[in-house]
């Protein structure tokens, strides 16, 4: 039986609330199970792949960048992309080509592309199921 | 005259995995390195904040594995520590079934009807 295919619509920017971090459980598990799994980031949640995005000393931790070890969300999404080939299964992770404009955030960690609106709907009408999670 | 501010915190865990901290506590301990004299309420879900045995360590994506994860109580006793007193809503201590000795020694338990004369103690107020 060919391996069940999940999409997940995801709208949250990074480092805002606990949905960001929860949607990429779900992913992960997904990866886990079997599953091939799509992603269409939307609005504020192209930030999330966001190749520029940079670890930090944390000095209220007493922390420098490395002891820090801060994972910033794009290695999460890299980390996904990577374990769901090493399984031989696919994440296809597609943001929304006007979002990105709208933010200036084109680049991109490797594995993610550029898409629109109707990428997120050739994913639902491929998919087992879809699963929206939108900002609140 | 230096403003004396009430800080408070009704919603948590915003992102904290993500941040490793909560961004407001983070944000305290740097106004307060700055010079800022700070109140620290939390109150609504954020009084689990103070709760010694949380752990959010285990977190992994793919082969990431998250090796800093938030330590909540311990940034709220190190706030302390920096001079800040740091108050626990009472009432939502005990809807969430706690019990004083699950909380960190640092932080003090004020009943809601104490919030008004808080916010007349100091200059500011900000509700995060």
């Amino acid at each position: 039986m060919d391996a069940p295919t999940l999409t997940f619509l995801m709208m949250d920017p990074p480092y805002e609330s606990a949905r960001s971090t929860t949607a990429l459980r779900l992913v992960d598990a997904a990866i886990r199970k079997g599953c091939n799994v799509n992603v269409f980031a939307y609005e504020g949640a192209v930030s999330l792949s966001f190749a520029k995005q940079a670890p930090h000393a944390n000095t209220v931790h007493g922390r420098d960048a490395q002891q820090e070890d801060h994972p910033n969300p794009k290695d999460w999404i890299a980390a996904l992309i990577a374990a769901a080939e090493k399984g031989g299964r696919k994440l296809d992770w597609v943001n929304c080509g006007l979002c990105i404009d709208e933010r200036g955030v084109a680049e991109a960690v490797p594995g993610v592309r550029r898409g629109s609106p109707a990428d997120f709907w050739k994913f639902v009408e491929s998919s087992k199921n879809t699963l929206v999670i939108p900002t609140r | 005259m230096t403003p004396k501010v009430l800080s408070i915190i009704e919603t948590a865990y915003r992102a904290t995995l993500e941040e490793q901290d909560d961004t407001t506590v983070w944000f305290l301990h740097a106004l307060k390195g700055a010079g800022s004299p700070q109140t620290l309420l939390l109150r609504g879900n954020a009084v689990n904040y103070a709760v010694r045995s949380q752990d959010a360590s285990g977190l992994a994506f793919g082969a990431r594995k998250q090796t800093q994860p938030p330590r909540l109580a311990e940034d709220l006793s190190s706030i302390s520590r920096k001079g800040v007193t740091v108050l626990l809503q009472k009432e939502d201590v005990e809807r969430l079934g706690l019990s004083r000795d699950q909380l960190i020694p640092e932080v003090e338990l004020v009943g809601r009807t104490r919030i008004a004369t808080l916010m007349d103690e100091h200059d500011l107020v900000w509700w995060f």
